[in-house]
């Protein structure tokens, strides 16, 4: 009588997360399974939604900034960049060089932050703890660096619409130095140990596998596109910054799998080594934010010697700037891909709307395209592979 | 603004604007398929790309809402934004079927702001709790909301109760300095 029940089951479905650890945080998904294969998966978000978009609305042009470090919270100022490049374009506040190297230098230092988690934990995903481990002791020495620049070790909020809040300090690009000489070494100790690694390529070869076409179709953009071999880089093909005098080459998967994408990444991470390295020959003395005072805040020497100044500091952070009423939508290459901000302000002091684009929202909508016949093993390297974290998805 | 020109003649536009790098453009529901369709297939344009599409809760006397599509051409290195004007209660047609990743950013917007989408496979809320009621972008949404969620020690469950604030959500308006 038994058995012929279980005969009858042709599928059945399983709740996976929101609380296994591979599924990244919060992501509650729910599988049809026919024996181990997967034949539809369903993600419900939300569970770490925080209405940052309404919140936004009804804050200040400065003080919706800190929302976008816990967007996506292993690459915090990628995201702050963006903002205060819609804000700079709104108003047109030109951004100094010293201050556009400065945040060249950390948006890179932010890739290498986000590659070393999405690899780390990937591997982790899979079976090998070992990486994940040494990923996490560069981790920790590069958000020292975040700390020294502006006081906090994630939520750095550094990157401000006309510039950076403060100037590097003394021995910063020494020490940054000293980190990149011995950081190459350990990126090819990740190299060594994963990409000949057998188990990892069993688990990774084949799996995932996206065409350029499905790539396009269902909106992929940064690593994810570029593993399916499309060369497309924001900073490269739109540069903003300094991009544009910087020497670096975009590399690009060839078979679309879960493989590929992983070697995309190692890739990226030593061509943020070698951007960095320019960047830090590159960067010359002078302003770290712009000097129109009606747009940013004066420095606190002035502020605390002349009464202009004080003016100046005072409306700044109580009041904040009017932007002009307009739109715009700025897209950079954050690390997980494009993120855009589509900002409308209406000529006050608030932004109307602040519409997020999180390149995760495109990339786990493809996970039921994805797991489509796979096994049930292979989803939680999809998981890993799409590189995806809820702070930004949920928004 | 060559290209826009080129526009006119094919895509009915109520009025666009263009730069070097950006396209808009609004147009109305009744063409956004047919216009979509044609800026991701011809082969001297090719938006293949949707980047997102967002609700906006405008006031205009024409429209209350606005949806926002922007696409993105890599061949061509361009960006496309169409946006269509709406009323309250009316019907955007789901594009689903021709970028098939507008499913969920169009599950957004009916999450956020109520506009249904025509046509959509499955038109759920998204970001919200399940069994959440109101569409939480609209302006007339207030921000701290009307429920919150308590944990009664009594029943060990999770409750919803109306939202109880010591004192009011100040919102300070910076029109006039004092």
């Amino acid at each position: 009588m038994k058995t012929e029940v279980i005969k009858k089951l042709k599928s059945f479905t399983v709740n996976f997360g929101p609380q296994h650890p591979a599924a990244h945080g919060v992501l509650r998904l729910i599988l049809e399974l026919s024996g181990e294969f997967v034949l539809k998966a369903d993600p419900h978000i939300g569970l770490l939604h925080r209405g940052t978009e309404k919140l936004i609305e009804n804050k200040n042009f400065l003080q919706a900034l800190p929302y976008f470090d816990r967007l996506d919270y292993v690459s915090m100022m990628a995201q702050e960049h963006v903002y205060s490049m819609a804000v700079e374009k709104l108003s047109n506040i030109t951004v100094p060089r010293r201050a556009q190297f400065i945040r060249v230098i950390f948006l890179e230092i932010t890739r290498l932050l986000n590659h070393l988690l999405a690899i780390g934990c990937h591997a982790m995903d899979v079976g090998a703890m070992t990486p994940f481990l040494w990923c996490f002791e560069e981790r920790e020495k590069l958000i020292e660096f975040y700390e020294r620049v502006s006081g906090a070790r994630m939520h750095a909020a550094y990157i401000r619409p006309g510039g950076v809040s403060s100037d590097l300090p003394l021995g910063f690009l020494d020490d940054l130095y000293i980190f990149l000489k011995q950081f190459s070494v350990r990126v090819s100790e990740l190299n060594e140990i994963l990409t000949s690694n057998r188990i990892w390529k069993n688990r990774l070869v084949d799996v995932g596998y996206i065409s350029y076409r499905e790539a396009l179709e269902l909106g992929f953009s940064g690593v994810m596109l570029r593993g399916s071999g499309i060369a497309w880089d924001l900073r490269y093909n739109q540069p903003y910054e300094t991009y544009s005098e910087l020497d670096f080459e975009i590399p690009v998967g060839i078979n679309g799998d879960c493989y590929d994408r992983y070697l995309v990444r190692v890739e990226e991470m030593l061509q943020s080594i070698k951007i960095i390295y320019q960047a830090m020959n590159l960067i010359e003395l002078g302003e770290i934010k712009s000097t129109d005072f009606k747009n940013v805040n004066p420095s606190r020497f002035d502020m605390k010697n002349n009464m202009e100044s004080l003016i100046h500091h005072f409306k700044y952070f109580s009041e904040n700037i009017w932007v002009p009423a307009g739109e715009v939508y700025m897209a950079s290459e954050a690390p997980k891909g494009e993120f855009g901000v589509y900002l409308i302000s209406n000529g006050t002091n608030k932004p109307y709307r602040c519409k997020i684009k999180a390149p995760g929202f495109n990339h786990l909508q493809a996970l039921d395209f994805m797991s489509q016949n796979a096994l049930l093993a292979d989803v939680v390297t999809i998981i890993g592979t799409l590189d995806i974290v809820f702070g930004e998805i949920d928004r | 603004m060559n290209i826009l020109q080129k526009f006119y003649k094919t895509i009915p536009i109520i009025i666009g604007h263009s730069s070097l790098t950006n396209i808009i453009f609004f147009t109305d529901k009744k063409f956004l398929l047919s216009t979509l369709f044609f800026v991701k297939n011809h082969i001297n344009l090719q938006y293949r790309l949707l980047t997102c599409i967002s609700g906006v809760n405008i006031y205009d006397k024409n429209y209350k809402y606005q949806v926002v599509y922007e696409l993105l051409s890599i061949k061509f290195n361009n960006r496309l934004r169409i946006k269509i004007p709406l009323e309250e209660f009316q019907m955007v047609p789901s594009s689903t079927f021709i970028f098939s990743c507008a499913n969920w950013w169009e599950r957004e917007v009916w999450d956020m702001y109520g506009i249904i989408f025509k046509n959509h496979p499955n038109l759920r809320r998204i970001l919200t709790d399940y069994g959440f009621d109101g569409f939480p972008l609209l302006k007339s949404f207030p921000l701290v909301g009307y429920n919150e969620l308590k944990y009664n020690f009594k029943t060990k469950k999770m409750n919803y109760t109306l939202v109880q604030l010591s004192h009011e959500y100040r919102n300070f308006s910076f029109k006039s300095p004092w």
